[in-house]
């Protein structure tokens, strides 16, 4: 039985006295490709953020490939130190809504920028495999443009580059196409698809149904804190079993 | 060392730093709130016109005036022109109209911005309804335009009225020179100078606070 | 207005007021390089610090921003000589033009680090940079742009403070040009001669500033 590459078990998070997260337990293998669906305040983005641990979480664990992140195992769960968490994140890439490229840098900075400051490649290696990427998403012309001479869609495209440069074992993707002009969507959601058919590990969270039906291996639907019911593409649009979840699949209008 | 506070020397001349306080409040209400505020919206206006005769006047103004140290104006307005002019300048009236002149430059820039920043239909919509160019700019624009300025102003305010305390230079009777005048004659460095900065602070402090709930009531509702 | 005897006394004056420039050109200098770094310290205690740091650098900068810069240069040069520390008139004038800086770098350079949105943070912890990293690279270059033009700003206020100076006896510009209109009784002339040095400094630095401000800024 091979480890796991993402496993999380029995999440919790509060914010302040709120808890967000009740309970979330999550399995996935090398290459599967899962999205996250609910609504807003189910909890989905807060737990992507939890992987990388952009955001803490008080009780369960996380585990990638074995390694327990961010915390050490229970009993004892000490935080761990800062370095040894930037550490590990690196073993994720996240690509953000609202992009956040480094606009002081172009195209081929912002990729290079995690290689060789943290997995400290020397400076040609991190360009050739910059270059690799920006080329496989489609931005190789435009390397040497600033993120403010992007367009919305070439800018998330650089920012799936810079993420997945990094070689992660997981990649996150946060609601990528929800801040893009409708007319851009479609060029970010090919390139996830063809990196989905590459073999790349992947958990979404995503509005766009239609794209989670077409790439994903499992869909997740969250809702209040919970999983409340996951499984194939086709039984979860198709055959909704929970109520919610056909109701929220309804105006969902999928 | 052997230095033992003693503030008494300070609080028995308190009224007089007192008196110099209310001395700086009131030349800067005149300069500023007053003259310098005039000037500000005229040149303002002036600046935006369609006369470029008007525009570079403005602007020469604007930007000599900003490019000079207030104390060097003040020594200007307080040792020249009286000389040049040939008629003796009461102190506090040289350097009212040192600050005046001053804080208009530094207003106009305020008031630039504000008139730059107006949507520009609404002139438009003033002059629609029959009004004059001068009664759109009473009734329409400038209240608009001072509403939006109101932060800007009231940093300003306070900026300049810290600046009054320049003329204690040329022996202005206000806080600053009084401060000075009691170090000088009793040598309590640390009780004065503490003091008279603490009056600054808090004044400073209680304008801000009065602007901005000036600010909140004039506020545009939105 | 008698040309000819005017430029004579000019010329028998170049070296004093030459001096005065000089003088008046170090004292802004050294309080702008000085007060800068100071000012980084303070911006960075006020980002990032721990909480009594914050609440002791707040206190001195609203202290410091709630005085007039005459009073602080007063206050600096009576109380220091009082306090044991003996400085000439010209390094209390520094100390205190350096304090003043300080306080406008530092709100400035706070306010600019503050204003970065959060997801350059996050998208630097997500590619797995250390805090300095992060700080170096990420949040230090683009806050440094942004504050550039409050810094030409503040510069050009520390030319003109220095003037101040002249009160506590250090012989800048205007005290030189006092000194020689006690002996050659030219005050418009003089005056106007400085006056346009003034002018020119600060102006020149307000042109170099949006020079500055064209080259540093990011293609759009």
């Amino acid at each position: 039985m091979t480890t796991p590459v993402l496993e999380i078990t029995d999440l919790h998070k509060k914010f302040k006295e709120i808890e967000v997260l009740k309970g979330v337990d999550l399995t996935m293998a090398t290459g599967d490709v899962v999205s996250i669906i609910g609504s807003s305040g189910s909890g989905k983005t807060t737990m992507l953020r939890c992987v990388n641990l952009l955001e803490d979480f008080q009780q369960g664990s996380i585990r990638i490939d074995g390694e327990e992140i961010g915390y050490t195992a229970a009993p004892e769960r000490r935080r761990r130190k800062e370095s040894e968490i930037a550490r590990q994140r690196s073993m994720t890439g996240m690509v953000f809504q609202q992009f956040n490229l480094f606009p002081h840098m172009t195209a081929l900075g912002n990729v290079t920028l995690g290689l060789t400051k943290v997995k400290k490649l020397p400076k040609p290696d991190a360009i050739a495999i910059a270059e690799k990427w920006l080329e496989r998403v489609g931005m190789a012309e435009r390397r040497n443009h600033y993120p403010g001479q992007l367009s919305g869609g070439q800018q998330q495209r650089v920012a799936i580059a810079r993420a997945i440069a990094m070689n992660p074992k997981v990649m996150l993707f946060d609601e990528v196409t929800s801040a893009l002009d409708p007319e851009l969507v479609n060029e970010v959601l090919n390139v996830i698809k063809s990196l989905a058919a590459d073999g790349m590990t992947m958990l979404l969270v995503t509005h766009e149904m239609k794209f989670a039906y077409e790439v994903s291996r499992r869909v997740v639907f969250m809702n209040q804190g919970r999983i409340d019911e996951q499984g194939a593409p086709e039984e979860i649009f198709r055959n909704p079993q929970s109520k919610r979840l056909a109701e929220f699949l309804k105006n969902a209008k999928f | 060392m052997g230095y033992q506070l003693n503030f008494a020397p300070v609080w028995r001349d308190f009224d007089l730093l007192l008196s110099g306080l209310a001395l700086g409040i009131g030349m800067a209400l005149v300069s500023v709130l007053l003259v310098g505020n005039l000037i500000g919206l005229v040149a303002a206006f002036a600046m935006t016109s369609k006369s470029a005769t008007l525009r570079r006047i403005a602007s020469i103004y604007v930007t000599t005036i900003r490019n000079l140290p207030i104390y060097f104006l003040m020594l200007v307005a307080f040792f020249v022109l009286p000389q040049q002019l040939g008629v003796r300048i009461d102190k506090v009236h040289a350097f009212v109209g040192t600050l005046s002149i001053y804080a208009g430059a530094y207003l106009t820039e305020v008031y630039r911005g504000a008139l730059l920043a107006l949507p520009k239909g609404l002139r438009e919509a003033g002059l629609a309804i029959g009004l004059t160019e001068s009664q759109t700019r009473i009734w329409v624009i400038i209240p608009v335009m001072v509403r939006n300025a109101l932060p800007a102003l009231s940093n300003n305010f306070i900026s300049l009225f810290k600046d009054t305390s320049v003329a204690a230079a040329i022996a202005v009777p206000e806080l600053t020179f009084y401060a000075r005048q009691i170090n000088n004659n009793t040598f309590r460095v640390i009780e004065v100078w503490s003091v008279c900065g603490l009056i600054y602070i808090v004044v400073c402090y209680v304008i801000a606070a009065a602007l901005r709930i000036a600010e909140r009531r004039l506020a545009i509702p939105r | 207005m008698d040309f000819a005897r005017f430029f004579a006394d000019l010329w028998t004056a170049r070296f004093a007021l030459l001096e005065g420039v000089g003088m008046t050109l170090v004292i802004s200098v050294l309080s702008i390089i000085l007060g800068t770094i100071l000012g980084i310290g303070v911006a960075l205690s006020l980002v990032y610090g721990g909480r009594i740091q914050r609440f002791v650098v707040r206190v001195f900068l609203e202290c410091v921003r709630g005085i007039p810069v005459f009073v602080l240069i007063l206050a600096c040069y009576y109380l220091l000589s009082q306090a044991g520390i003996q400085l000439t008139p010209f390094q209390a004038g520094v100390v205190a033009l350096t304090v003043f800086c300080s306080s406008h770098v530092g709100e400035n350079l706070r306010g600019a680090l503050l204003a970065l949105p959060r997801g350059q943070t996050e998208a630097a912890k997500a590619i797995g940079l250390t805090f300095r990293q992060t700080f170096v690279y990420i949040l230090a270059p683009q806050a440094l742009r942004q504050a550039v033009p409050a810094w030409i700003n503040t510069a050009a206020e520390l030319v003109k403070a220095s003037t101040l100076l002249s009160v506590i006896g250090v012989v800048e510009l205007i005290l030189t040009t006092r000194q020689i209109i006690a002996i050659k009784p030219r005050p418009l002339e003089f005056y106007f001669v400085a006056g346009m040095v003034y002018f020119l400094i600060c102006f020149s630095i307000e042109r170099l500033g949006r020079r500055a401000e064209r080259r540093l800024a990011l293609p759009s």
